[in-house]
Formats: C-alpha cells, sequence, structure tokens
C-alpha cells in the first residue's frame, strides 16, 4: 500500500513537471536576431500591414495621434476585458528598452519580458509566422515613434483565466505556427499569405473560434460571429467573397465597395492601415484571399 | 381552374413582394432626400473608381468632371434634410444613427474633411491616373469616418 502511494506520488509528480516543462514561455534563439540589419522602410511597411496602431494607439486617436502607442483600448471578450499596453518607445512605461529579441519573443511566442505568457488577445498566434527580418526592422521602426508616458492599465480578467500558466496549455492546443493555406502558390500569392496569414492577422476575426477562444484552423475565414453583439463578420473565401481582385485591392485602399458604398464598422481602422501599404501588397492579398478553399459543409455546423 | 389558381397565387405572391419593397421604402421626404445626395456621390466616385482600378480607360476630363460635380453636391446645404425624428431608432427605413443629433459639431468636422478630400480629388483627377488613385484613400478615409461613427451596420 505505502508502495503504492509513493509510486503514485512520484508519477503525479512527473506529470506535473512534464505539464510545468510543456507550458514554460518559449523564447526565441538569440542567434535567430543578432546579425539582422533593421530596414527602417521595412519596419515602417510592418508596422501598418501588422496593424498595431489599431489596438495600441490611445481610445479614438486618429491621425498623427495614431503614431502614439499609448494603449488603454479595451476589449471586451467572453474571458474578460484586455486593455492594450503601452507599446510606445518610452523605456519605463513602455517598451523602449526593449531588445529586438524580445520583441520577437513577444510577437512570435507570446512571451513577455518577465517570462510570463501573453493572452492571446494579442495575435501573436498570428504573429509567430513572422520574419526575423521583419521583426527586427519593426523594432527599429517602433523606437522612431514618440514616448508617451501613460502607464498600461491591468486586464480586468477573472478566474480561472488570470492564471496566466495556463496560457502554456492554451498555447499548445491552439497556437499552431506553419501556414494554413498550402500547396502550389504564386510569388504573389505567398506574399498575400505573409500579409494576410501573418502581419494582418485577418483570421483573428474572419475566422470562428471555439469555447476556449481557439480558431477554428478547418473554416479558415469562412467568417464568424461578431464579438460586438450585431451581424456577422464575413467570410472571405474565394466561394464566400465573388468581388474580383482589383475590387478587393481598392476596397484595402479607399474603403470603397465593388458598388461604391463605403466600409464601416471596425473595417474602417483595418482600410487606414491597408491604405499605407503598396498597391502590390494590396493585390497580393487578393490573390490570396482567391485560393483560400472553403468547406461549405462544415460552414454550418459552428 | 388550375390556372385560375396560379394566377392567384402569382398575384399574391406579387402582393406580397411589393409590400415589403413598400415598407423598406421611407415616407420621410428629407430622408429621400440625403439619400439621393448619397446617390450623386456614388455615382460619380463610381467613375472615378473604374479608372483607379484599372477598369475603364483613363479619362482627364471625365474624371475632372465626375471630381467637379462630388464637389458640386458638397455645396448643397443640408440643414433641413436632417430634422429630429429621422434617425433609424424613429423610422427603421434609415441606418443614421442617434448619435449625429448628439454630435453636430463632430459632424461638421466630418464634413469639412470630405470637402477637402473632394477638393483634392478635383486637383488630382485630371492631372494622371497616379494622382487619382492617391486621391482615392483619403476621399474614401473621409466617408468612411462618418459612416463608422455614424452609420448602423447592414442588417445581414
Amino acid at each position: 500500500m505505502r508502495r503504492w502511494i509513493i509510486s503514485a506520488a512520484v508519477v503525479a509528480a512527473l506529470v506535473g513537471l512534464v505539464a510545468l516543462a510543456m507550458t514554460r514561455p518559449q523564447r526565441v534563439d538569440q542567434a535567430q536576431v543578432s546579425g539582422l540589419t533593421p530596414d527602417l522602410g521595412r519596419g515602417e511597411e510592418v508596422f501598418y500591414a501588422g496593424g498595431c496602431a489599431s489596438c495600441h494607439s490611445a481610445p479614438g486617436a486618429s491621425g498623427e495621434e495614431k503614431l502614439m502607442l499609448a494603449g488603454g483600448r479595451r476589449f471586451k471578450t467572453d474571458f474578460g476585458t484586455f486593455v492594450a499596453p503601452n507599446i510606445s518607445s518610452d523605456p519605463d512605461v513602455g517598451i523602449g528598452a526593449w531588445s529586438a529579441e524580445g520583441l520577437a519573443n513577444a510577437l512570435v511566442h507570446g512571451t513577455g519580458p518577465n517570462g510570463q505568457h501573453y493572452y492571446p488577445a494579442f495575435p501573436y498566434t498570428s504573429y509567430a509566422n513572422m520574419t526575423m527580418e521583419d521583426i527586427v526592422s519593426l523594432h527599429a521602426f517602433l523606437n522612431t515613434l514618440p514616448a508617451v508616458v501613460t502607464e498600461s492599465e491591468a486586464h480586468d480578467v477573472g478566474f480561472p483565466f488570470n492564471i496566466r500558466r495556463s496560457l502554456g496549455g492554451w498555447k499548445l492546443l491552439f497556437m499552431e505556427p506553419g501556414w494554413v493555406v498550402d500547396g502550389e502558390l504564386t510569388d504573389q500569392q505567398l506574399r498575400g499569405r505573409y500579409l494576410v496569414e501573418a502581419l494582418g492577422h485577418c483570421t483573428e476575426c474572419h475566422t470562428p473560434r471555439n469555447k476556449l477562444g481557439g480558431l477554428k484552423r478547418d473554416l479558415w475565414l469562412t467568417g464568424a460571429p461578431n464579438p460586438s453583439g450585431k451581424g456577422r463578420i464575413p467570410g472571405l473565401t474565394a466561394a464566400q467573397l465573388d468581388w474580383s481582385e482589383t475590387d478587393i485591392a481598392e476596397y484595402l485602399r479607399s474603403g470603397f465597395t465593388p458598388d461604391y458604398d463605403s466600409a464601416g464598422g471596425e473595417m474602417v481602422e483595418v482600410i487606414e492601415n491597408t491604405s499605407q501599404l503598396s498597391d502590390d501588397d494590396r493585390l497580393a492579398i487578393a490573390a490570396y484571399l482567391k485560393v483560400v478553399p472553403m468547406r461549405a459543409s462544415e460552414v454550418g455546423s459552428e | 381552374m388550375m390556372k385560375k389558381y396560379s394566377i392567384l397565387a402569382a398575384g399574391l405572391v406579387s402582393v406580397a413582394v411589393i409590400g415589403t419593397a413598400i415598407a423598406q421604402e421611407t415616407e420621410n421626404p428629407a430622408i429621400k432626400a440625403r439619400t439621393s445626395i448619397m446617390k450623386l456621390y456614388s455615382f460619380n466616385i463610381a467613375t472615378l473608381g473604374g479608372m483607379a482600378k484599372g477598369e475603364t480607360e483613363y479619362d482627364a476630363e471625365a474624371a475632372t468632371r465626375a471630381a467637379n460635380n462630388i464637389v458640386a453636391v458638397l455645396q448643397i446645404d443640408q440643414s433641413e434634410m436632417w430634422p429630429a425624428g429621422s434617425d433609424n431608432v424613429s423610422d427603421p427605413s434609415t441606418r443614421a444613427l442617434p448619435d449625429i443629433w448628439e454630435n453636430f459639431p463632430d459632424v461638421g468636422t466630418k464634413a469639412q474633411a470630405l470637402a477637402d478630400a473632394a477638393v483634392a480629388m478635383q486637383a488630382a483627377a485630371g492631372q494622371d491616373v497616379d494622382s487619382l488613385k492617391a486621391a482615392m484613400g483619403p476621399l474614401g478615409g473621409a466617408c468612411s469616418a462618418c459612416h463608422k461613427a455614424y452609420r448602423a451596420p447592414e442588417d445581414k
């Protein structure tokens, strides 16, 4: 009997250790970023393609104010309310003291400077596919933006979601690096895939989620309920979005739909970013969307 | 006999269809007037957008005419077209949010931004297709800024 208890305790301890090891926050290897030369122009493109300002500028900011990354926007979810932090170049309350490696840890692994897991309201599940060259360039560009001294606010998240370590388990289950749309793709479609699946993190809104907030990757970009309550976020698969590629590119530049109505809702902020991209990049996004398949049989079952 | 029923059924269907169409149409002449203005913007932006997308060949004169029209439509004084009680809570046929009536100064600022973008388009449209393309973003941005704040999402 005693022996059995000891064995059970040993097994439990081992399981615990394995669980701890498996939920440990991951970091990039320093060799991946050292030696890379930042390119400010590229960093600026990444900044707009990644949509950093849409969440990290102050609530209601517009125009030049969008370059002040003070944080403070609130995101109400089923798991609690998340508050975007200050990511301005201030070394104390912002991220001005971060190395490029530190930024890479955050973007690729969702790991903070003290080794804590970030909540996936920060779309690192998409940014995980960013190239190190882009991250190093973004890091340099962010450092050129103004320092803002607004303190970051704490998230308002209840039990059990306030246990950060559990996010390690969430990442194990739902953070699946790698591309969703695969196969023979042209260079343009590959560029579009990088812009949509990694930087643009389009799928964070346009793909439905399961009860734990993980993306249903088999329903990629097929549309999802709008978290704000009313209406649906539309599907973007080739079968659902019947706009031409030039229609899609024009929408991403000016917000005009094919019948010259204008965008409304959350897409307005997205278009503020995509309007800063090159024509080639907007057309690349369109070319990618045209090869996203829809599994019609599964769409109804969500 | 059968034929008679078919005709009757067809008649009923038409009545139903027309009935639905009428239910969505507003009775309020102010809403009709301002909706017409939106259609005038849209019609002229379509000319510019077709050229920006490369669907129609760039034509400096046609582009300038369209841009001039947009600026001309902006001269219309709309103050009588937004009476109290013409929001989407009072009249479901419009998507105009009640917030408009709470924020007239901001609506004015956004209208001025549209006027600025339209004047910029007027200068750009006749130059060349690249200038026209560059002016589309700010023009669309001005439309969207107001729609995001003050227009209800479409029911889908």
